[in-house]
């Protein structure tokens, strides 16, 4: 495998809820086009170290973060960045299906509307396009007027993807995406991350390590609040440094 | 300029309208109070509280305007709070869920709604000439407890739901009634709460002016009541004898009238607010 | 035991069967004073002629004046809280510092708790004044003073009611609305109030049936005339208002006058009857079911 250029990274992350020291000094880089797998046992902060990518604790009172994350090499902390702006690079995926109750095809287009596109052809486009990548075109192509409710929860979950790449982020972050799914969705959400790697940069939190196994190309080890331990996959799993991440893995604990 | 910091300065202004709303309120709420103090408050003196009314301002007082709101106060709480909490016991301690209890549900929340003008027109039909009470302080209080039955009803229930089931299941499982049971064990639990409420049901009677006109409350009362079947006047009536006077100085009693009213509305409000806190804080089921 | 256990439960039914008993005496009430009334004076009559006379020696008994009355300061009122109190909950929900939100709403709420005949003289004596200074031609009483101050008074009904409505709607809906760079408005305004839309209605159908029903201030501060108008500068008389007029004056019991407060009355229990009802449809119907 050849070296690939560095996407994102994370220079000495601390972050803190009040008091309470949430992350401490993490340091990772993550490469273009490849999948990283966050594991680490509930409470361990690597939702929380996700949601630092797109800056979606900034609303949290009382949250506050330090060091760099840089983004092709510029700081998403810096003075100068917009937010909104931020979060249409990086895109996110939450661990429920959340689609807006709307139809499906407000849901897709959402993201461009917002951003003040009205083009009918161009959205309607985009739309499938983004339906087509998230492998939902062929099941809802004749219902887009339908409410995004009625859909499956694994249905709402890949419209939820969809909804996400409508925008073309470079990144996009997903948190727990199959956690509520049955196998059967967790298996397409899984076959349709490995189609996205081509595309994007993705990042995703896993309590699953089967499913970190399956999908990632790295994985980190997070415990409390610590980044204990990041290599690839591979290494990951059959060869662990650190005691806790074997201890974690074999499932003594978490 | 770019969509997105267009999008940015709509957002931004909206903040701003978003504080300018909450400080008209606030400014609102405030210069009320300011005028209402500025106006009123060099009017309050031992002789204004323990005057009878007159036609001259300067000598008029409100000895028989809060001598029956207080009148008011007391025979209200008497009757609203045992009905009310009784019909909340039994709404929500007895009945499972049925028709005839959504109905009671439905009907009660209706009665919330209902103007409070049309409960005077109720109260001097029913109370004043039918049980010839006549325009009587039982009569008022009577009608303002049909009034603020739907208030104490509600937070009753709110106040036992909070209850844990568990509560219950462990006094049944000593072998107690459905009644020893709540007497005991739920009614004390949900003590607190209850009271809230029924403070809260006082609060809103005692600014009430309405229907007691319309039962036939007096403006002027030149004697002090001394018993339920005497006739009546209350704060908020007087003060809306003397705003509807042409002369500049019944203003200014109509103001010293409300400053006095409004200390009881908040004292009730702040005794509500602060038990509720208390009870937030101490409960921990 | 088991008689006494009876007795009670008996006992505590009877307090909640009084709730029934309080409608329908209200409805009876409403019917057997009302009815006499429409044996002398025609429906059509009371539906559609367009003056209000029943105190005067020229008797005219239509109830649109104080229909148009009472609409006018219930719109004025509604114009004025719904806007301020729909932007606070937003702003409460989506802007502002939980800290800010939990001084804010109690201090909003005391708007709610002070009694209406205090804001009917604050109506009166400082707002119209206030209001005269640069709309010339506004008279003493008018229907747009009390109308603000009661549009101020419901602010807290409106806000509260609406953030509950909003803050109901799940959390997620509002992160993936943020992950897709929407700014807070846009947030607010395509997911969250869309989302929350059956409960703001019914906080607004409330806050209605609430300014339909007011009495003190309009009594106050609008004016005692019976008017076909929608002009908020002159005096106007609400339905409420004109049941205060005659209670206030030496209409003897029995004779048409005092019936006529009974049927206007019954058009105010219709009208807050039926708002009440359309609010609790839609809650029942519309309540948005999140897991």
């Amino acid at each position: 495998m050849s070296k690939k250029p560095i996407k994102v990274e994370a220079k000495d992350v601390n972050a803190y809820y009040g008091d309470f020291h949430a992350i401490k000094g993490i340091n990772i880089a993550m490469e273009e086009n490849t999948v990283t797998a966050f594991i680490g046992p509930s409470g361990c902060g690597k939702s929380t170290f996700l949601r630092i990518f797109n800056r979606m604790n900034d609303y949290i009172d009382g949250f506050k973060t330090e060091g760099e994350i840089l983004l092709d090499g510029q700081n998403i902390y810096a003075k100068n960045v917009q937010v909104d702006e931020l979060r249409k690079k990086v895109g996110m995926v939450f661990q429920k299906p959340n689609p807006f109750p709307k139809s499906i095809y407000e849901n897709v287009v959402y993201g461009l509307k917002i951003q003040g596109v009205s083009n009918k052809a161009a959205l309607t486009e985009a739309a499938e396009r983004a339906l087509k990548q998230a492998a939902l075109w062929n099941e809802v192509k004749d219902n887009l007027n339908k409410s995004a409710l009625a859909l499956s929860g694994g249905q709402q979950q890949r419209l939820c993807i969809a909804r996400a790449l409508a925008i073309s982020p470079s990144v996009l972050l997903m948190d727990e995406p199959a956690s509520a799914l049955d196998p059967i969705s967790t298996a397409k959400i899984e076959e349709l991350i490995h189609e996205l790697k081509e595309q994007y940069t993705i990042v995703i939190v896993t309590h699953n390590m089967q499913q970190a196994a399956r999908v990632s190309d790295t994985t980190a080890f997070f415990y409390m609040g610590e980044l204990v331990e990041h290599a690839k996959t591979k290494t990951m799993f059959t060869n662990p440094k650190d005691s806790r991440t074997q201890d974690y893995i074999t499932g003594r604990f978490g | 300029m770019t969509n997105s910091t267009r999008n940015r300065i709509k957002d931004k202004a909206f903040q701003f309208f978003g504080i300018f709303c909450m400080l008209i309120g606030l400014v609102f709420l405030g210069a009320l109070l300011v005028d209402i103090i500025t106006r009123g408050l060099g009017r309050i003196d031992w002789d204004f509280l323990t005057s009878l009314p007159s036609r001259r301002a300067s000598r008029s007082g409100i000895l028989t305007a809060w001598a029956g709101t207080l009148w008011i106060l007391l025979l209200t709480s008497l009757i609203a709070f045992p009905l009310g909490i009784s019909a909340g016991v039994y709404l929500e301690e007895y009945t499972k869920k049925s028709k005839l209890s959504s109905f009671l549900e439905i009907n009660i929340a209706n009665l919330a709604g209902v103007p409070s003008i049309i409960y005077g027109l109720l109260g001097l039909e029913v109370f004043v000439r039918q049980m010839q009470m006549g325009a009587s302080l039982l009569a008022g209080a009577l009608t303002l407890s049909l009034l603020v039955l739907p208030i104490v009803i509600v937070t009753t229930r709110e106040a036992l739901k909070a209850v844990p089931p568990s509560v219950r299941q462990g006094s049944f499982a000593l072998g107690a009634t459905k009644w020893q049971t709540t007497w005991r064990q739920v009614l004390p639990a949900s003590f607190g709460g209850i009271l809230t409420g029924v403070i809260l049901a006082l609060s809103r009677a005692v600014g009430e002016a309405a229907p007691l006109i319309v039962v036939g409350a007096l403006a002027y009362v030149p004697f002090v009541p001394s018993s339920p079947n005497d006739e009546f006047t209350v704060l908020p009536i007087q003060i809306f004898n003397w705003t509807s006077r042409p002369q500049a100085e019944f203003l200014v009693n109509a103001a010293a009238a409300i400053i006095m009213l409004l200390f009881i509305t908040f004292l009730l409000n702040g005794v509500a607010v602060y038990l509720r806190n208390k009870q937030q804080k101490k409960i921990k089921w | 035991m088991k008689a006494s256990e009876k007795i009670i439960e008996f006992l505590l039914w009877l307090a909640a069967a009084i709730t029934i008993l309080i409608t329908v005496g209200i409805i009876w009430v409403l019917l057997s004073g009302s009815l006499p009334f429409f044996q002398e004076v025609s429906i059509v009559e009371f539906l559609t002629a367009k003056q209000w006379t029943p105190l005067f020696a020229q008797k005219r008994f239509g109830i649109m004046p104080l229909v148009a009355g009472t609409f006018l300061t219930t719109a004025i009122a509604i114009a004025v809280a719904l806007p301020i109190g729909l932007t606070i909950a937003i702003y409460l929900n989506e802007y502002a510092p939980s800290r800010l939100k939990r001084t804010i709403k109690p201090l909003l709420e005391i708007l709610a708790t002070i009694p209406t005949v205090v804001y009917g003289f604050f109506a009166l004596t400082v707002v119209t004044p206030f209001l005269q200074s640069f709309i010339p031609g506004l008279a003493g009483f008018n229907a747009l003073s009390p109308g603000i101050v009661m549009g101020i008074m419901i602010i807290p009904m409106i806000s509260s009611l609406s953030e509950d409505a909003i803050s109901s709607v799940p959390k997620s809906l509002r992160e993936a609305s943020y992950g897709m760079g929407s700014t807070r408005l846009q947030t607010a305004f395509r997911v969250m109030v869309p989302a929350a839309s059956s409960g703001i209605i019914v906080s607004v159908i409330l806050a209605i049936s609430r300014a339909v029903g007011e009495t003190m201030i309009v009594a106050i501060a609008a004016g005692q005339q019976p008017r076909l108008t929608l002009n908020p500068l002159v005096p106007v008389e609400t339905i409420t208002t004109y049941i205060v007029q005659v209670s206030l004056g030496d209409v003897p019991h029995g004779s048409l006058e005092y019936r006529t407060i009974f049927a206007a009355g019954i058009v105010l229990f219709i009208f807050t009857f039926a708002l009440n009802n359309l609010s609790f449809w839609i809650k029942k119907k519309y309540q948005e079911k999140y897991d």
